[in-house]
Protein backbone atom coordinates (compact mmCIF):
# COMPACT_ATOMS: atom_id res chain seq x y z
CA UNK A 1 0.00 0.00 0.00
CA UNK A 2 1.24 3.53 -0.70
CA UNK A 3 -0.05 6.35 1.41
CA UNK A 4 -0.57 9.95 0.40
CA UNK A 5 0.51 12.26 3.22
CA UNK A 6 -0.85 15.80 3.20
CA UNK A 7 0.96 18.56 5.10
CA UNK A 8 -0.64 22.00 5.35
CA UNK A 9 1.57 24.09 7.64
CA UNK A 10 4.88 25.78 7.05
CA UNK A 11 7.86 23.76 8.30
CA UNK A 12 9.08 26.95 9.98
CA UNK A 13 5.93 27.19 12.09
CA UNK A 14 4.91 23.62 12.89
CA UNK A 15 6.56 20.24 13.37
CA UNK A 16 4.08 18.36 11.17
CA UNK A 17 6.42 18.07 8.17
CA UNK A 18 9.16 16.64 10.38
CA UNK A 19 6.79 14.11 11.89
CA UNK A 20 5.47 13.23 8.46
CA UNK A 21 8.95 12.72 7.02
CA UNK A 22 9.95 10.52 9.95
CA UNK A 23 6.80 8.40 9.80
CA UNK A 24 6.23 8.04 6.06
CA UNK A 25 7.46 4.90 4.36
CA UNK A 26 9.60 4.70 1.26
CA UNK A 27 7.45 4.90 -1.83
CA UNK A 28 4.85 7.13 -0.21
CA UNK A 29 3.78 10.48 -1.62
CA UNK A 30 3.83 13.78 0.24
CA UNK A 31 1.70 16.71 -0.88
CA UNK A 32 2.20 20.25 0.43
CA UNK A 33 -0.95 22.36 0.48
CA UNK A 34 -1.92 25.72 2.00
CA UNK A 35 0.93 27.27 4.04
CA UNK A 36 3.10 24.16 3.73
CA UNK A 37 3.98 25.11 0.15
CA UNK A 38 6.66 27.53 1.39
CA UNK A 39 8.52 24.53 2.80
CA UNK A 40 9.07 23.27 -0.75
CA UNK A 41 10.68 26.42 -2.13
CA UNK A 42 14.36 26.11 -2.93
CA UNK A 43 17.22 27.62 -0.90
CA UNK A 44 15.69 27.58 2.55
CA UNK A 45 17.27 26.17 5.70
CA UNK A 46 15.24 22.97 5.22
CA UNK A 47 15.86 22.40 1.52
CA UNK A 48 18.69 19.93 2.11
CA UNK A 49 16.59 17.86 4.48
CA UNK A 50 13.81 17.60 1.91
CA UNK A 51 16.24 16.89 -0.93
CA UNK A 52 17.64 13.95 1.02
CA UNK A 53 14.19 12.32 0.93
CA UNK A 54 13.57 12.79 -2.78
CA UNK A 55 15.10 9.48 -3.78
CA UNK A 56 12.70 7.44 -1.64
CA UNK A 57 9.46 9.45 -1.67
CA UNK A 58 7.41 11.45 -4.16
CA UNK A 59 6.92 15.13 -3.34
CA UNK A 60 4.21 17.39 -4.72
CA UNK A 61 3.06 20.94 -4.16
CA UNK A 62 -0.38 22.39 -4.82
CA UNK A 63 0.55 25.05 -7.37
CA UNK A 64 -2.47 27.33 -6.77
CA UNK A 65 -1.38 27.61 -3.11
CA UNK A 66 2.19 28.33 -4.24
CA UNK A 67 1.04 31.08 -6.64
CA UNK A 68 -1.14 32.60 -3.92
CA UNK A 69 1.97 33.06 -1.81
CA UNK A 70 3.97 34.69 -4.58
CA UNK A 71 5.90 31.69 -5.90
CA UNK A 72 5.76 29.58 -9.05
CA UNK A 73 6.75 26.00 -9.80
CA UNK A 74 10.12 27.38 -11.00
CA UNK A 75 10.91 28.30 -7.38
CA UNK A 76 10.51 24.74 -6.11
CA UNK A 77 13.27 22.41 -4.97
CA UNK A 78 14.20 20.44 -8.05
CA UNK A 79 12.37 17.14 -8.07
CA UNK A 80 9.22 18.46 -6.41
CA UNK A 81 6.27 18.56 -8.82
CA UNK A 82 3.54 21.17 -8.89
CA UNK A 83 -0.03 19.91 -9.27
CA UNK A 84 -3.37 21.68 -9.52
CA UNK A 85 -6.55 20.58 -7.73
CA UNK A 86 -7.18 17.99 -10.46
CA UNK A 87 -3.76 16.54 -9.71
CA UNK A 88 -4.59 16.62 -5.99
CA UNK A 89 -7.66 14.49 -6.68
CA UNK A 90 -5.55 12.07 -8.75
CA UNK A 91 -3.03 11.74 -5.94
CA UNK A 92 -5.82 10.75 -3.59
CA UNK A 93 -7.21 8.15 -5.97
CA UNK A 94 -3.82 6.81 -7.08
CA UNK A 95 -2.60 6.13 -3.54
CA UNK A 96 -4.16 3.44 -1.35
CA UNK A 97 -4.96 5.68 1.56
CA UNK A 98 -4.52 9.27 2.69
CA UNK A 99 -3.46 10.94 5.94
CA UNK A 100 -3.53 14.64 6.75
CA UNK A 101 -0.89 15.76 9.24
CA UNK A 102 -2.61 18.32 11.47
CA UNK B 1 -14.50 6.96 -6.61
CA UNK B 2 -16.63 8.02 -3.66
CA UNK B 3 -15.15 10.59 -1.27
CA UNK B 4 -16.06 11.67 2.21
CA UNK B 5 -14.56 15.01 3.17
CA UNK B 6 -14.05 15.93 6.82
CA UNK B 7 -13.52 19.60 7.69
CA UNK B 8 -12.32 20.57 11.15
CA UNK B 9 -12.00 24.34 10.97
CA UNK B 10 -14.27 27.35 10.68
CA UNK B 11 -14.64 29.47 7.55
CA UNK B 12 -12.17 32.32 6.92
CA UNK B 13 -10.11 31.60 10.04
CA UNK B 14 -8.36 28.70 8.33
CA UNK B 15 -8.02 27.75 4.68
CA UNK B 16 -9.38 24.28 5.43
CA UNK B 17 -12.88 24.98 4.20
CA UNK B 18 -11.62 26.64 1.02
CA UNK B 19 -9.22 23.78 0.26
CA UNK B 20 -11.98 21.26 0.86
CA UNK B 21 -14.32 23.16 -1.45
CA UNK B 22 -11.77 23.40 -4.28
CA UNK B 23 -10.96 19.72 -3.86
CA UNK B 24 -14.65 18.79 -3.96
CA UNK B 25 -15.21 20.88 -7.11
CA UNK B 26 -12.24 19.25 -8.86
CA UNK B 27 -13.32 15.77 -7.83
CA UNK B 28 -16.81 16.33 -9.20
CA UNK B 29 -15.42 17.74 -12.44
CA UNK B 30 -13.39 14.55 -12.84
CA UNK B 31 -16.53 12.45 -12.48
CA UNK B 32 -16.07 11.36 -8.86
CA UNK B 33 -18.82 11.38 -6.26
CA UNK B 34 -18.76 13.31 -3.01
CA UNK B 35 -20.62 10.94 -0.67
CA UNK B 36 -20.66 13.37 2.24
CA UNK B 37 -19.03 16.52 3.57
CA UNK B 38 -18.87 16.35 7.34
CA UNK B 39 -18.36 19.55 9.33
CA UNK B 40 -16.76 18.95 12.75
CA UNK B 41 -15.10 21.09 15.44
CA UNK B 42 -15.31 24.76 14.43
CA UNK B 43 -16.23 23.77 10.88
CA UNK B 44 -19.88 23.74 12.01
CA UNK B 45 -19.65 27.51 11.59
CA UNK B 46 -19.50 27.00 7.82
CA UNK B 47 -23.23 26.31 8.05
CA UNK B 48 -24.37 29.68 9.33
CA UNK B 49 -27.14 31.37 7.39
CA UNK B 50 -26.16 34.73 8.80
CA UNK B 51 -22.64 35.45 7.56
CA UNK B 52 -22.07 38.72 5.70
CA UNK B 53 -18.60 38.51 4.20
CA UNK B 54 -17.32 41.45 2.13
CA UNK B 55 -18.96 41.70 -1.30
CA UNK B 56 -15.68 41.34 -3.18
CA UNK B 57 -14.74 38.08 -1.48
CA UNK B 58 -16.16 34.58 -1.56
CA UNK B 59 -19.17 33.62 0.52
CA UNK B 60 -18.10 30.24 1.84
CA UNK B 61 -21.55 29.14 3.07
CA UNK B 62 -23.22 30.02 -0.21
CA UNK B 63 -20.46 28.29 -2.20
CA UNK B 64 -21.07 25.08 -0.30
CA UNK B 65 -24.84 25.45 -0.62
CA UNK B 66 -24.65 25.90 -4.39
CA UNK B 67 -22.21 23.03 -4.88
CA UNK B 68 -24.40 20.80 -2.73
CA UNK B 69 -27.55 21.71 -4.60
CA UNK B 70 -26.04 21.24 -8.06
CA UNK B 71 -24.49 17.90 -7.17
CA UNK B 72 -26.82 16.51 -4.49
CA UNK B 73 -24.09 16.45 -1.86
CA UNK B 74 -24.99 15.45 1.70
CA UNK B 75 -23.63 18.20 3.95
CA UNK B 76 -23.69 17.16 7.59
CA UNK B 77 -22.99 19.30 10.63
CA UNK B 78 -22.11 17.36 13.76
CA UNK B 79 -24.77 17.85 16.41
CA UNK B 80 -22.42 17.70 19.41
CA UNK B 81 -20.01 20.25 17.92
CA UNK B 82 -22.94 22.39 16.76
CA UNK B 83 -24.54 22.46 20.19
CA UNK B 84 -21.26 23.52 21.79
CA UNK B 85 -20.90 26.37 19.34
CA UNK B 86 -24.52 27.49 19.10
CA UNK B 87 -25.36 26.32 15.59
CA UNK B 88 -29.00 25.32 15.58
CA UNK B 89 -31.64 24.30 13.08
CA UNK B 90 -35.35 24.86 13.84
CA UNK B 91 -35.75 21.43 15.46
CA UNK B 92 -32.85 22.02 17.77
CA UNK B 93 -34.07 25.54 18.55
CA UNK B 94 -37.45 24.15 19.62
CA UNK B 95 -36.00 21.16 21.44
CA UNK B 96 -33.52 23.25 23.40
CA UNK B 97 -35.87 26.21 24.01
CA UNK B 98 -33.72 28.76 22.21
CA UNK B 99 -35.07 31.90 20.57
CA UNK B 100 -33.43 31.51 17.17
CA UNK B 101 -31.97 29.08 14.68
CA UNK B 102 -29.11 29.91 12.34
CA UNK B 103 -28.33 26.99 10.06
CA UNK B 104 -28.50 27.36 6.29
CA UNK B 105 -31.00 24.86 4.83
CA UNK B 106 -28.35 23.24 2.62
CA UNK B 107 -26.84 21.66 5.74
CA UNK B 108 -28.39 19.08 8.04
CA UNK B 109 -27.49 18.39 11.65
CA UNK B 110 -26.71 14.82 12.55
CA UNK B 111 -24.53 12.62 14.71
CA UNK B 112 -20.90 11.57 14.52
CA UNK B 113 -22.06 8.21 13.21
CA UNK B 114 -22.48 9.94 9.84
CA UNK B 115 -18.73 10.56 9.75
CA UNK B 116 -17.91 6.95 10.58
CA UNK B 117 -20.46 5.76 8.03
CA UNK B 118 -18.84 8.06 5.48
CA UNK B 119 -15.52 6.39 6.13
CA UNK B 120 -17.08 2.96 5.67
CA UNK B 121 -19.08 3.74 2.54
CA UNK B 122 -16.49 5.87 0.72
CA UNK B 123 -13.33 4.85 -1.09
CA UNK B 124 -11.37 7.70 0.49
CA UNK B 125 -11.85 9.99 3.49
CA UNK B 126 -9.83 13.22 3.40
CA UNK B 127 -9.43 15.59 6.34
CA UNK B 128 -8.95 19.33 6.01
CA UNK B 129 -7.99 20.98 9.27
CA UNK B 130 -5.44 22.98 11.15
CA UNK C 1 -26.71 -0.61 1.41
CA UNK C 2 -23.30 -0.58 -0.28
CA UNK C 3 -20.54 -1.63 2.05
CA UNK C 4 -22.89 -3.18 4.57
CA UNK C 5 -21.03 -5.68 6.72
CA UNK C 6 -17.71 -4.30 5.56
CA UNK C 7 -14.97 -3.96 8.18
CA UNK C 8 -12.36 -1.29 7.62
CA UNK C 9 -9.28 -0.35 9.59
CA UNK C 10 -9.90 3.08 11.14
CA UNK C 11 -7.05 4.92 12.85
CA UNK C 12 -7.55 8.09 14.87
CA UNK C 13 -4.29 10.06 15.02
CA UNK C 14 -3.72 12.37 17.99
CA UNK C 15 -0.80 14.80 17.90
CA UNK C 16 -1.76 17.63 20.24
CA UNK C 17 -1.54 18.45 23.93
CA UNK C 18 -5.00 18.34 25.54
CA UNK C 19 -6.96 21.39 26.78
CA UNK C 20 -5.13 24.05 24.74
CA UNK C 21 -7.37 23.09 21.86
CA UNK C 22 -10.54 21.00 21.63
CA UNK C 23 -9.16 18.37 19.26
CA UNK C 24 -8.31 15.70 21.85
CA UNK C 25 -11.79 15.81 23.36
CA UNK C 26 -13.72 15.94 20.10
CA UNK C 27 -11.57 13.20 18.56
CA UNK C 28 -12.36 10.98 21.54
CA UNK C 29 -16.07 11.60 20.94
CA UNK C 30 -15.74 10.24 17.39
CA UNK C 31 -13.84 7.23 18.70
CA UNK C 32 -16.63 6.39 21.14
CA UNK C 33 -19.25 6.60 18.39
CA UNK C 34 -17.13 4.44 16.11
CA UNK C 35 -17.45 1.61 18.63
CA UNK C 36 -21.04 1.10 17.47
CA UNK C 37 -19.97 0.34 13.90
CA UNK C 38 -18.00 -2.88 14.44
CA UNK C 39 -14.91 -1.62 12.64
CA UNK C 40 -11.25 -2.33 13.36
CA UNK C 41 -10.52 0.81 15.36
CA UNK C 42 -7.17 1.93 16.72
CA UNK C 43 -5.77 5.17 18.06
CA UNK C 44 -2.28 6.60 17.61
CA UNK C 45 -0.69 9.01 20.05
CA UNK C 46 2.25 10.73 18.41
CA UNK C 47 4.31 13.84 19.19
CA UNK C 48 2.39 15.95 21.71
CA UNK C 49 -0.54 13.53 21.49
CA UNK C 50 1.14 11.37 24.14
CA UNK C 51 0.23 14.04 26.69
CA UNK C 52 -3.45 13.15 26.21
CA UNK C 53 -2.77 9.92 28.11
CA UNK C 54 -0.72 11.50 30.88
CA UNK C 55 -1.70 10.35 34.34
CA UNK C 56 -2.75 12.80 37.03
CA UNK C 57 -4.63 15.40 34.95
CA UNK C 58 -6.35 17.88 37.24
CA UNK C 59 -8.31 20.67 35.61
CA UNK C 60 -10.08 22.41 38.50
CA UNK C 61 -7.73 25.36 38.29
CA UNK C 62 -8.50 26.09 34.64
CA UNK C 63 -12.25 25.59 34.89
CA UNK C 64 -12.42 22.98 32.15
CA UNK C 65 -13.84 19.47 32.29
CA UNK C 66 -11.27 16.76 32.90
CA UNK C 67 -12.13 14.26 30.17
CA UNK C 68 -9.13 11.96 30.71
CA UNK C 69 -11.24 9.35 32.57
CA UNK C 70 -13.02 8.74 29.26
CA UNK C 71 -9.92 7.02 27.88
CA UNK C 72 -10.36 4.40 30.62
CA UNK C 73 -13.80 3.52 29.25
CA UNK C 74 -12.48 2.65 25.80
CA UNK C 75 -11.67 -0.92 26.83
CA UNK C 76 -15.34 -1.52 27.67
CA UNK C 77 -16.22 -0.54 24.10
CA UNK C 78 -13.77 -3.03 22.56
CA UNK C 79 -11.39 -0.23 21.62
CA UNK C 80 -8.16 -1.64 22.90
CA UNK C 81 -5.43 -0.71 20.44
CA UNK C 82 -3.89 2.54 21.60
CA UNK C 83 -0.54 2.91 19.83
CA UNK C 84 1.84 5.19 21.71
CA UNK C 85 5.00 6.22 19.92
CA UNK C 86 8.14 5.53 21.94
CA UNK C 87 10.23 8.35 20.47
CA UNK C 88 7.48 10.87 21.23
CA UNK C 89 7.53 9.82 24.89
CA UNK C 90 11.32 9.92 25.11
CA UNK C 91 11.59 13.35 23.48
CA UNK C 92 9.28 14.60 26.21
CA UNK C 93 11.08 12.91 29.09
CA UNK C 94 8.18 10.51 29.60
CA UNK C 95 7.79 6.78 29.86
CA UNK C 96 4.79 4.47 29.77
CA UNK C 97 4.74 4.66 33.60
CA UNK C 98 3.71 8.31 33.33
CA UNK C 99 0.58 7.40 31.41
CA UNK C 100 -2.83 6.35 32.71
CA UNK C 101 -3.38 2.65 33.15
CA UNK C 102 -5.70 1.73 30.28
CA UNK C 103 -6.90 -1.86 30.14
CA UNK C 104 -9.45 -4.14 28.56
CA UNK C 105 -10.69 -7.64 29.29
CA UNK C 106 -9.63 -10.13 26.64
CA UNK C 107 -12.62 -12.38 25.97
CA UNK C 108 -10.37 -14.78 24.05
CA UNK C 109 -8.16 -15.24 27.08
CA UNK C 110 -10.61 -15.94 29.88
CA UNK C 111 -11.33 -12.22 30.31
CA UNK C 112 -7.76 -11.57 31.46
CA UNK C 113 -7.11 -7.88 32.01
CA UNK C 114 -4.55 -6.55 29.55
CA UNK C 115 -3.07 -3.20 28.70
CA UNK C 116 -4.63 -1.35 25.78
CA UNK C 117 -1.47 0.67 25.32
CA UNK C 118 0.79 -0.67 22.60
CA UNK C 119 4.20 0.95 22.75
CA UNK C 120 5.68 1.19 19.25
CA UNK C 121 8.71 2.73 17.64
CA UNK C 122 8.25 5.38 14.98
CA UNK C 123 9.11 2.83 12.29
CA UNK C 124 6.61 0.31 13.64
CA UNK C 125 3.92 2.97 13.77
CA UNK C 126 4.66 3.93 10.18
CA UNK C 127 3.96 0.36 9.12
CA UNK C 128 0.70 0.22 11.07
CA UNK C 129 -0.44 3.57 9.63
CA UNK C 130 0.29 2.40 6.13
CA UNK C 131 -2.15 -0.49 6.62
CA UNK C 132 -5.11 1.68 7.57
CA UNK C 133 -8.12 2.18 5.30
CA UNK C 134 -9.28 5.38 6.98
CA UNK C 135 -7.07 7.78 8.90
CA UNK C 136 -8.91 10.49 10.78
CA UNK C 137 -6.64 13.30 11.93
CA UNK C 138 -7.58 15.98 14.38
Amino acid sequence: MAMLHIVNKSVFERGTLDSCLKTSLSGSSILFIEDAVVSAVNNTSVSDKIKSELSSKNFYVLTPDLNARGFTDADLIEGIKGVDYDGFVDLVTDNSNVQSWL
Amino acid sequence: MKFTILINEGPYQHQASDSAYQFAKAAIAKGHEIFRVFFYNDAVNNATRLAIPPQDDRNITVQWAELAEQNKIDMVVCIAAAQRRGMLDDDEKDRQGKDASNIHPAFRISGLGQLVEGGIQSDRLITFGD
Amino acid sequence: MDGEGQTKKFMFVNRKVPYGTVYALESLEVVLISAAFDQDVSLAFVDDGVYQLKDGQSTDGIGMKNFSPTYKALGDYDINKLYVEKESLEERGLSVDDLMELTYEDEDDDWAEKSSIILVSRDELAEVMDQQDVVISS
